[in-house]
């Protein structure tokens, strides 16, 4: 219990690092946000009006704090765009990626966690390697080429499934029926690779360590069965599978920028492409806090969870 | 607290719990050959502690491995008889091998942080090996494990038995370790060094509650350390370069020793009134396992040796009824 209280209190600054490093990437970005929200051939009395009404004639550590202020009552601003809230476009698109994230992360685990725990029961053997270089595929492969591979291949050429969108009506309301499941399975495959092969890698070293403990042959000494001490070697590799899992599930949120746009698949990562070509700074802020945010906390449930899994921790 | 049923009875053909002979385990890699056991013989009679006696790396602890089939498939090359009551453990098939473990067969381990699983309480550890063994509930299995804490004397057993094994002292590990190898009432003991990884103090306990546990059952206790073996074992096998040099009754063994290894294990060890006197330590170091000479093991460190040791290995001589020595120096009874 005091472990997890002092976890959640380190994650505390941490989240309010995230905010200053995400709030000064519209000043260390290439352009001036003022000439975004302004046309070329503005009054100076009207630049000087939108100044003042973006806060731009305050110094930028009082912008900083007027702007956390706002967001921490969930208020990102209005975007230069749709005019519309920022939360209002960043909650949807969240809810899209995760909904990706969640599928290709759970997909990835269970693909990934069989690999790496027959990987390394067989250790050495053929069947080790195979599973080890699909691994290292996984990781290398770009996964924006792989996802132009898969749409050529199997929504070209083949024709099977939908290149792009979320359903057939585009990007309306996502429901759980096979028309629109057909519409995810790029998709998760083509974020799924990295996971696999980060997970693949991560289960067979840690289950070849726990194979190499001395409770191992203990467990064989008192006759239990050897399914049951295979239950004993992923019991103790579960936690650092788990964090490996976690860590990749925080990377799917924000990292399949590319690949959602390859599939215009509606999520936060077609959304921070759109408003960087649109200049769209209070957008870009809201979706990469929210997405950082996101992060940390993934990280806080991964440790939680992880002193469940291994009594260690708690006292550590 | 009584002091659970009898241990199981079992007998090889001739009356003893466990019969060796002629035993070698190689390790095979690809670089290299490892001759770890050269060819092993002896027996444990029922209610008797066999101390296997040897410096490391002199395959005491392959043989004890060996002898419940925890090495390594696929590089150790095993070879032999091991017989444990009737069953001839190196060709027993998997299934039979799983049941004999833990029931008839069990093992204490040297270091017990390690041969615990850290992520269960000991308690569970127990009762998995109790329910895996014999046809009984959960609960009943925990009722016995709470049972054996009081056996193996752990101070307030019903906490202790939710506790994780780092949560514990090395002497309460070590006892959970004990009452772990005795929760299924095995006929045969094995204790690989189990009092080298604790405090002197704590040694002593441990080793009291061995004798007073062991009773009927058979216990082969490996260790490198004189003192402690002469405190548990009836018998003594001094082991040296994959082979015994020596076996007899402890009290023959070390008052009179017959092998030239044997003699200078004793005097490089600090033992009774030797107060004042300088230790001996056998010079030279023991020989590399990889080649294994057609010789006495023990020749090029022997201040006795003779031309004949270093051409054959000595056969073993029965300088007297319980006694043997792997030396041409001894002579027959």
């Amino acid at each position: 219990m005091d472990y997890i209280l002092r976890r959640i209190l380190y994650a505390i600054p941490i989240a309010l690092g995230v905010t200053v490093i995400v709030f000064s990437l519209v000043y260390m970005g290439p352009v001036d946000p003022l000439t975004a929200v302004t046309p070329d051939d503005a009054e100076p009395h009207v630049i000087e009006m939108i100044k003042k009404q973006y806060g731009f004639d305050k110094p930028i550590p009082v912008q900083y704090l007027i702007w956390l202020k706002r967001a921490l009552m969930g208020d990102f601003g209005v975007s230069l765009q749709s005019n519309r809230p920022v939360i209002e476009e960043v909650i949807p698109a969240l809810r899209k990626t995760m909904m990706l994230a969640m599928v290709a992360t759970g997909l990835a685990f269970s693909v990934a966690f069989v690999l790496g725990v027959l990987a390394a029961y067989h250790n050495g053997t053929w069947m080790d390697r195979i599973f080890t270089g699909t691994a290292v595929i996984g990781v290398s492969v770009p996964n924006y080429w792989l996802s132009i591979v898969l749409v050529v291949i199997f929504a070209v050429e083949l024709n099977w499934l939908p290149a792009v969108g979320m359903g057939p009506r585009g990007s309306g309301e996502w429901e759980w029926d096979l028309v629109h499941i057909r519409y995810l399975i790029l998709p998760v495959i083509a974020v799924s690779a990295i996971p696999v092969g980060i997970i693949t890698r991560t289960t067979r070293a840690c289950v070849l360590e726990m194979l190499s403990q001395e409770f191992v042959p203990a467990l064989h000494s008192k006759g239990i069965t050897s399914v049951r001490v295979l239950v004993h070697v992923v019991r103790n590799a579960a936690p650092t599978v788990l964090a490996a899992t976690g860590i990749q599930f925080g990377h799917l949120l924000g990292g399949s920028i590319l690949v959602e746009t390859v599939f215009v698949w509606p999520g936060t990562g077609y959304l921070l492409n759109e408003s960087i070509f649109r200049r769209d700074f209070p957008v870009l802020q809201g979706t990469i806090a929210v997405l950082a945010i996101f992060f940390v906390l993934i990280n806080l449930i991964v440790d939680i969870v992880q002193t469940w899994l291994d009594p260690r921790i708690k006292r550590g | 607290m009584e002091a659970a049923e009898s241990t199981q009875t079992l007998a090889t053909g001739d009356g003893d719990l466990v019969r060796v002979s002629d035993l070698r385990v190689r390790f095979v890699t690809k670089e290299t050959t490892v001759y770890a056991v050269n060819g092993v013989d002896f027996s444990l009679a029922p209610g008797e502690v066999l101390g296997i006696l040897g410096e490391s790396g002199s395959g005491k602890t392959v043989t004890l491995r060996a002898l419940i089939r925890l090495l390594p498939e696929d590089r150790a090359q095993v070879s032999g008889r091991v017989l444990v009551g009737d069953n001839d453990m190196l060709r027993l098939p998997k299934g039979d091998l799983q049941s004999v473990r833990g029931r008839t067969i069990a093992m204490i381990f040297q270091e017990p942080m390690t041969a615990l699983d850290p992520v269960y309480t000991v308690g569970y550890q127990i009762a998995e090996t109790i329910v895996r063994h014999e046809s009984c509930s959960w609960r009943e299995a925990e009722a016995r494990a709470l049972d054996l804490f009081e056996q193996v004397q752990v101070p307030s057993p019903k906490q202790r038995l939710k506790s994780y094994p780092h949560e514990l002292s090395g002497g309460l590990r070590q006892r959970a370790m004990i009452a772990l190898a005795l929760s299924c009432r095995p006929g045969v003991l094995l204790a690989d060094e189990p009092t080298t990884a604790l405090d002197a103090t704590v040694q002593i306990q441990i080793l009291l509650l061995l004798r007073e546990l062991q009773k009927e059952m058979g216990v082969i206790f490996v260790t490198h350390d004189m003192g402690v073996a002469g405190e548990i074992a009836d018998r003594l096998a001094i082991m040296y370069a994959g082979r015994l040099v020596e076996t007899g009754p402890v009290t023959q063994v070390m008052r009179e020793p017959l092998h030239p290894y044997t003699k200078g294990l004793l005097s490089s060890t600090v033992h009774g009134s030797m107060r004042g006197q300088r230790l001996q330590t056998i010079e030279g170091s023991p020989p590399n396992l990889e080649e294994l000479p057609d010789a006495c093991s023990f020749a090029p460190r022997c201040p006795h040796v003779r031309e004949a040791c270093r051409e054959a290995v000595p056969e073993p001589v029965q300088a007297a009824p319980e006694r043997m020595a792997r030396c041409i120096l001894v002579n027959p009874a």
